[in-house]
């Protein structure tokens, strides 16, 4: 539909602005798209890397789906290790007993909240910007709640036993102990993980009918056939849809906040020093949504330059979660201080101790490494050259993915290396457990990359229905002239397929008068 | 698809803009078609005001069992902590409120969002494997950037000729004929 900008915004532009030359981000903030595009192309740039034949998969994917399934194989593996010789491979031991498959857990739980936040907040707050990341970010949600709930299942030792979780009657007769903080972190994690996938699943449908319907390749239009449930854009079916899409950002939203919450209780409930503290729910809530958008920006980055999606994610969607970066992290960074200040102010001499301790106790490299990467990095973004900047934003990106495991290891670690008995104490070293964490991240991006080559990874119908042209009353359709006919301006950029213009005559019929009020 | 079982089932409109389909769905609309559709790549902003589509039920689908959900999931915690197996915890009454919340609170989440999920396919009727419109070559560019019309035959104004007539008066650029 040509460029709505350039002839749309500027003449209605007041004179002062006019001999000033905006930069694109700021120019009609409602252009979430860049370049001349109209739908098919969106369709054509998104669904090229679904529907390249197998055999052509770009060598870099290919490449890249080899090397994680090598990582998922190796946790395969790791896992019949575990059941064959039990939790002694860890390196846990007393006092610390929970050590790199909690931090794991926390860590990947905590990463799968920054997709929830872009599907479900921003959609409630209207944030259109959204739309071409959101797919790939609840992509990412769902494999890294699969990766923490891998960890967290497995860290039980007796893997066997994990039904006591479930809300079953034990041989005796007991139900599980809906009174614990763990208990409700099953419940947290199973809810998060299974509302995640349906709210992905139900964006997908439609996507999946604009592959089924594109492809002439037999198996494709049975796979995406299949998933796409005979979806045929029905605007009577769009109704209820976006209904359903609403409600499912509604009480996702809460959940943002509620399942890290809850992860929290798993420490705050607990009186261990260095646990035991009220600022631990948004402390980490914030953590986890700073960690999310950092692993956001991580595959987002590459997927744009390799995949040629630098049209719909644009620098502006990058600028804009270093700005959430910046904020989640200075929260963080506040919560650092804060904690330091109830050790003290509190007057609590083991408290003062396990934090003295985190800082210049055996593990100071880890206290260290974690303030590094949580406090500075993230104040660099208050810089527009830095945020802008995506090289840079790609590694700082890293240094907060590094810093935010680290967090969770100090949190873990150092509280319980140290206990009331000081002849247990004792210096954690880890084993294998080296092996289970390379592992989930070879797990999560076979997932991811398999996702990439098969699932569209940017949500086509939403995207098209932020672009101007998709509102009818756009002022390119010229309808203050009811009808697309006439008008003369009518920018039809379809070339051949475009339509043989209807007969002028019949504009202005007494139907279309009638529902007027949009001229 | 045997020769001699096809049967009209209703004619098809391709429109090439949201602004086209918009107004020949108010045409349709004014006309006093009953049985009919529109179908476009995403959700056009207004168009279900302009064809009349009533506001979805759905969300009464969400409130109900939500509530009996979250309802349940309260009373089944006190009575498998109080009434079941009675088990005290930290000295806390048989029925600990406070306690449950967190459970509750997923529970609802759960069940209001399964049943969203469910009722969106349940009352589009869906999944439908086929549809009269599948085999229409044109017609597999609804989910790209294509907006079609389509009448049913079996609405009481429907004729043939007219109807085609009216959707091309409105501005189709192709119309094509369904059958079942």
């Amino acid at each position: 539909m040509g460029t709505p900008t350039a002839t749309v915004t500027l003449p209605d532009d007041p004179k002062v602005r006019g001999d000033v030359v905006l930069p694109e981000v700021l120019e009609g903030r409602e252009q979430l798209v860049r370049g001349n595009h109209d739908f098919h192309s969106i369709t054509e740039t998104v669904c090229k890397v679904n529907e390249a034949p197998i055999l052509q998969t770009p060598n870099g994917l290919k490449f890249g789906i080899a090397l994680a399934a090598a990582g998922a194989a190796m946790f395969g593996g790791y896992i019949g290790y575990l059941f064959w010789e039990g939790p002694g491979i860890w390196g846990n031991n007393n006092p610390v007993g929970w050590a790199w498959d909690i931090v794991n857990f926390v860590f990947w739980v905590g990463i799968g909240h920054a997709g929830t936040l872009i599907s479900a907040i921003l959609y409630l707050f209207r944030q259109k910007w959204r739309t071409s990341i959101n797919r790939f970010a609840e992509a990412m949600t769902i494999f890294a709640v699969i990766a923490a709930g891998s960890c967290v299942a497995l860290h039980t030792g007796r893997i066997w036993m994990d039904y006591y979780l479930f809300p079953v009657p034990n041989q005796m007769g007991l139900w599980p102990n809906f009174r614990s903080p763990l208990e409700w972190d099953v419940f947290a994690v199973n809810t998060y993980f299974l509302v995640s996938t349906l709210f992905w699943f139900t964006g997908l449908v439609p996507d999946f009918a604009t592959l089924r319907d594109r492809t002439t390749v037999k198996w494709r239009r049975f796979f995406y056939g299949f998933l796409s449930l005979g979806w045929r854009g029905s605007m009577r079916h769009w109704v209820t849809y976006e209904k359903a899409y609403q409600i499912l950002a509604a009480f996702s939203a809460p959940l943002v906040l509620s399942v890290h919450t809850i992860v929290s209780f798993d420490f705050a409930v607990s009186q261990l020093p260095g646990w035991h503290t009220t600022i631990f729910p948004p402390y980490f809530v914030a953590g986890a949504i700073f960690s999310g958008f950092a692993m956001v920006l991580t595959l987002a980055i590459p997927a744009r330059e390799w995949l040629g999606l630098k049209d719909m994610i644009t620098i502006r969607h990058i600028e804009n979660m270093n700005k959430i970066i910046l904020l989640t992290g200075t929260l963080v960074g506040y919560a650092y201080g804060m904690e330091f200040f109830m050790a003290a102010y509190s007057g609590n001499q083991y408290e003062g101790f396990t934090f003295l301790n985190r800082m210049g106790g055996p593990y100071w490299w880890s206290y260290w490494i974690m303030m590094g990467c949580n406090v500075i990095t993230p104040q660099l973004f208050w810089f527009k050259k830095i945020r802008t900047n995506v090289t840079i934003t790609f590694i700082l990106s890293i240094f907060v993915n590094i810093g935010m495991w680290f967090e969770r290891f100090v949190i873990t670690v150092t509280s319980l290396h140290r206990d009331a008995l000081p002849s247990s104490w004792d210096y954690f070293v880890p084993v294998t457990e080296v092996f289970f964490f390379v592992g989930t991240f070879g797990l999560f991006f076979f997932l991811f990359l398999l996702f990439v080559r098969f699932f569209p990874v940017i949500a086509m119908s939403e995207v098209k229905s932020v672009m101007p042209q998709a509102n009818p009353h756009w002022e390119g359709y010229g309808h203050h002239a009811p009808g697309p006919s006439g008008s003369g301006e009518g920018e039809k950029s379809h070339g051949a397929a475009d339509a043989p213009a209807p007969v002028g005559g019949v504009v202005p019929s007494p139907a279309v008068a009638s529902t007027g009020g949009h001229s | 698809m045997s020769a001699a079982t096809k049967k009209l089932w209703g004619v098809l409109a391709q429109y090439e803009n949201p602004a086209q389909v918009y107004t020949a769905a108010e045409r349709v609309r004014e006309a006093g078609y009953q049985k009919w559709d529109a179908c476009t790549p995403f959700p056009v902003h207004g168009l279900d005001k302009a064809m009349g589509v009533p506001p979805s039920k759905l969300p009464w689908a969400v409130l109900v069992v939500g509530i009996t959900g979250s309802t349940f999931m309260l009373f089944f915690q006190s009575w498998a902590m109080g009434n079941a197996y009675p088990f005290i915890v930290g000295g806390k009454p048989l029925f600990s409120m406070p306690v449950f919340v967190p459970i509750w609170y997923e529970v609802t989440v759960l069940s209001s969002c399964v049943t969203a999920f469910l009722a969106n396919w349940v009352m589009n009727g869906l999944p439908q494997p086929n549809h009269p419109a599948f085999a229409s070559k044109a017609f597999e560019r609804v989910t790209d950037d294509k907006f079609f019309i389509m009448i049913e035959a079996e609405d009481p104004r429907f004729d043939l000729e007219k109807t085609k007539t009216l959707l091309k008066e409105a501005g189709a650029s192709l119309v094509e004929e369904l059958e079942d």
